[in-house]
């Protein structure tokens, strides 16, 4: 079990109304002069959406940028996969929307398990961020007048969200990879692509640089900055099978872990409710297809056990819309846990259809009948063609198969207001930190968060951080703190190479997939978690002494490069059992079958787990400390979730 | 329905970027359910077993969006179901003893790193040189400020489709990079944000494409193998703005 401490985190969230906190905060803090910002070098690791906003935005502000990627171009970072669309309060439909309100539905979205003053500073930003995104030719869909259109997603009842057809994220991700490619242009950006990073660097507690390894040419190399921002997405590839791009990974995050940074709620994980089910055993990745589906899409099961018919010869009478039925209010449109959990149960009881019997029908035929082929085409065209290149089969026809799979993590690094991480000098951006979705995220509100984070949250508050080190130069990459770090990531490269066991990396990645799938997933059990810790640990072992990762390490060797990526995966799904533990309560994506409503709905316990629990680790084989933020509610009162 | 088939591989095989490589010969056996990638990691995950170094092959999203995937399969960019990414294929479209040719993109401007994996960093130095809207973060004024016809926002966004994968290049003849370059021009001249620097911009991502890549003599191969069916007009609506631009921009400068 874990050791518990007592420390309380300082949120460092200021005091004062909520609806004035950020204004005032942005007044409080110190100010780099403009003229010395260019003295300040900061290192943004990763480029999707999060991470090139930050560095584009850092650049036009003067400060000196080294942006990396692990990937060939930084417009290949998997925010470019997001397709429903991003939320902002701009009430451009006349339905009642508000900063106010996109602020509550995010706190009781997430469970009441996030903080009120950043998710409120969240909702003030965002529509600033479809201000910036059209300015830089981010094409939008407009109505017929010129203006922005907007449609609804799951757990809202405004219509807030922008898109551009199915591509929201890609259009996105290239507006802010445009914007950084200008300062790379510029002179103050930086950009080192197919650039790996292995470790944070800290002297005297200070973040001070990092470690990365050279794809290519496998050399490992120290960079040097006065800060150091992660940007580096979530870790969802820890159950092998995702909706995440096969590269994703949580190595950025644990390293800086394993240097000190407190790694908040790893058990809040999101299962996206529509998914395409798996079609065999060596599925590599689940795809997604966008929530806003559900707009238009009917779900249903047949009411029958083990129905083998096809869904056109199943009568309406004999069909189950099961969300409609339960939650009148919300119907198809209930959030994502909620209608993920629903989904798991009718297929666990026996009504689940397709040729595996995994999935559930989201049938468009009512909103084909109702609106005409065209105009279904029109909103969700390309969504059905890719379904239909994956299955074989026409959703135009006959209802689309889904069923939810893993698709974000809202855990991640523990930051402070100011997005700063618990090693001075070092910030989490976008989904590698904890922060704003509580247990649970809302459709349409990653692109926001992470955007938000890097255009307006981030290149403020870092400047109060490096403001008290002016004068200061960086710290030499000849320092010993740099070259042992050095040395150190180079053994463990050979040590890859040296184990010559029999499985391959994949193997061991897909068995801790099924582990954490199994035990850490849709829903949790004390007896499950358990297993999960002492499983986990024996495959970890097996993994360390029996992989077998062929080839050099000074050429691009793509085995090698996982090798290092699943063992972080590892430890990682050990401390997410034992989150999942500790937390007695549901909330969210963490579901613990014992703390449950009678109607079976997540039961949490706010006496006793309205707080963050951040991890600090103590070493390889030792136990982590567990640490609580008290998470205060004084603006919205925590109800039991009710979408009915 | 699925079943399970047989084929005959020959895949490039290239240690790095000055070494020389060839075919080598696999077979594998596959359900026609899986993807073309997922029939890839079973002959690696074959191969180490073996003992045999896997075949290097880049992907990541495998949704047909990030790009990142691309070889030649059968001599077809992507291979051979139309307006697909390498990811997207499915063994359905083989059939049992079929013969698979696969290579990286070809070009010159595209070098073997490793076996099938390329470098494309040229088209991040085209993006580089002007393929972006001079906004400063903060800078934007509200987004409804500046309506935007409808069809020239849908102009913009089928410009903007494109995932910058390489297929265009890899499937010219003279390995030009005229779909990638005027896609990007197309997107932001369509739109009024894009204005005050189109003369500009379209000058200087046009010189730093010819830096780099061939020209383009109208085969129209690139539009066959894009993924997403980017259309061949938006190069003569380059070409139109490139001419434009050289009168333009002397005009701007003060030349007469």
């Amino acid at each position: 079990m874990a050791t518990n401490s007592k420390t309380v985190l300082d949120s460092r969230v200021p005091s004062g109304p909520l609806e004035q906190k950020w204004e005032n905060h942005k007044f409080s803090m110190n100010l780099v002069n403009p003229n010395n910002k260019r003295k300040f070098d900061v290192i943004v690791v990763g480029t999707g959406l999060a991470g090139a906003s930050a560095a584009a935005s850092l650049g036009e502000l003067g400060y000196k940028v080294k942006a990396f990627t692990f990937h060939d171009s930084p417009r290949r970072a998997h925010s470019i996969a997001a397709q429903g669309g991003i939320n902002a309060a701009k009430n451009y439909k006349n339905d009642g929307d508000s900063v106010y309100r996109l602020f509550y539905d995010t706190i009781k979205g997430g469970d009441y398990r996030s903080r009120e003053a950043n998710v409120h500073r969240l909702a003030e930003v965002s529509t600033n961020i479809i201000d910036q995104a059209t300015a830089q030719g981010v094409p939008f869909a407009r109505e017929y007048g010129g203006l922005l259109d907007n449609r609804s997603f799951g757990g809202a009842q405004v219509s807030r969200t922008f898109y551009a057809r199915g591509q929201t994220g890609q259009q996105l991700l290239l507006g802010a990879y445009s914007a950084m490619m200008r300062q790379v242009a510029s002179g103050n950006v930086e950009l080192h692509t197919r650039a790996e990073l292995l470790d944070v660097v800290t002297k005297d507690g200070q973040a001070c640089g990092i470690v990365t390894r050279d794809l290519i040419s496998g050399e490992v190399i120290a960079h040097s900055a006065h800060a150091v921002v992660l940007a580096t997405g979530g870790y969802g590839n820890v159950y092998f099978l995702s909706t995440n791009a096969m590269m994703s990974n949580v190595t950025a995050a644990w390293r800086a872990h394993r240097r000190g940074a407190f790694f908040a709620n790893p058990c809040y994980t999101q299962i996206h409710p529509t998914c395409i089910p798996a079609s065999d055993d060596f599925q590599s990745k689940l795809t997604l297809m966008s929530e806003s589906l559900r707009n238009d899409g009917r779900i249903w099961v047949p009411e029958a056990f083990d129905d083998s018919r096809p869904a056109h010869e199943i009568p309406e009478n004999e069909r189950d819309y099961y969300l409609e039925t339960r939650y009148p209010a919300f119907g198809n449109l209930v959030p994502r846990d909620v209608a993920s959990r629903n989904a798991k149960n009718v297929v666990d009881q026996g009504h689940g259809v397709g040729p595996l019997k995994n999935g559930v029908y989201l049938d468009f035929s009512a909103a084909v009948g109702r609106d005409g082929h065209d105009a279904i085409s029109a909103k969700y065209g390309n969504l059905f063609d890719m379904y239909e290149s994956i299955t074989g089969e026409n959703p135009y026809e006959v209802p689309m198969r889904i069923y939810p799979a893993i698709h974000y993590t809202m855990g991640g690094v523990w930051v402070d207001y100011n997005l700063m991480t618990t090693i001075p000098g070092l910030y989490a951006i976008g989904e590698a930190n904890f922060s704003d979705h509580g247990a649970n995220r809302l459709g349409a509100s990653a692109l926001m968060q992470g955007l938000a984070d890097g255009y307006f949250v981030l290149p403020y508050t870092i400047g109060d951080g490096l403001a008290d080190q002016l004068g200061e130069p960086a710290v030499s990459t000849d320092d010993p703190v740099f070259t042992d770090a050095v040395s150190a990531i180079e053994d463990e490269t050979a040590k890859w190479l040296s184990i010559n066991g029999t499985r391959s990396v994949d193997y061991f990645h897909r068995e801790l997939g099924r582990l954490v799938w199994d035990h850490i997933g849709m829903s949790r059990n004390k007896e499950g978690l358990e297993k999960a810790v002492s499983e986990i640990g024996a495959l970890k072992e097996e993994f360390y002494n029996d992989v077998r990762v062929l080839g050099s390490a000074d050429t691009l060797n793509l085995s090698l490069e996982k090798a290092g990526r699943v063992s972080d995966f590892f430890e990682l799904a050990e401390l997410m059992a034992h989150d999942a533990l500790e937390r007695k309560e549901s909330c969210g994506g963490h579901f613990r079958e014992e703390h449950q409503t009678i109607e079976g709905e997540a039961q949490r316990d706010d006496d006793n787990f309205a707080h963050v629990a951040a991890w600090e680790w103590n070493g390889k084989d030792a136990l982590q400390t567990r640490h609580v933020e008290k998470l205060d509610f004084e603006n919205v009162t925590p109800t039991q979730r009710s979408y009915k | 329905m699925s079943e399970i088939i047989t084929v005959n591989l020959k895949i490039w095989r290239q240690e790095g970027p000055e070494k020389s490589g060839c075919f080598e010969e696999y077979t594998q056996k596959i359900t026609t359910e899986a993807s073309f990638l997922e029939m890839i990691d079973l002959l690696n995950e074959d191969l180490n077993n073996q003992g045999l170094e896997p075949v290097a092959i880049e992907s990541d999203c495998r949704e047909g969006i990030c790009g990142t995937c691309g070889v030649m399969i059968n001599g077809q960019a992507h291979g051979p179901r139309k307006a697909t990414t390498t990811c997207q294929l499915h063994m359905r479209e083989f059939s049992d003893g079929d013969e698979i040719v696969i290579e990286p993109f070809r070009a010159i401007s595209f070098p073997v790193i490793r076996d099938l994996v390329v470098d494309r960093s040229p088209f991040d130095q085209i993006i580089e040189s002007g393929g972006y809207i001079s906004v400063n973060t903060g800078a934007a004024s509200d987004a409804n400020l500046t309506p935007v016809p409808k069809e020239a926002a849908d102009q913009a966004f089928d410009a903007a489709a494109c995932i910058g994968c390489g297929a265009c290049v890899a499937a010219c003849p003279n390995s030009a990079a005229q779909l990638f370059t005027s896609a990007k021009l197309a997107h932001m001249a369509s739109l009024p944000q894009g204005q005050p620097e189109r003369w500009k911009r379209t000058e200087t991502m046009v010189e730093t494409m010819e830096e780099f890549f061939g020209s383009c003599t109208n085969h129209g191969e690139c539009h066959e193998a894009c993924p997403k069916e980017i259309n061949l007009d938006f190069i003569a609506f380059m070409n139109r703005d490139y001419m434009k631009a050289k009168v333009k921009n002397r005009a701007l400068s003060g030349q007469r």
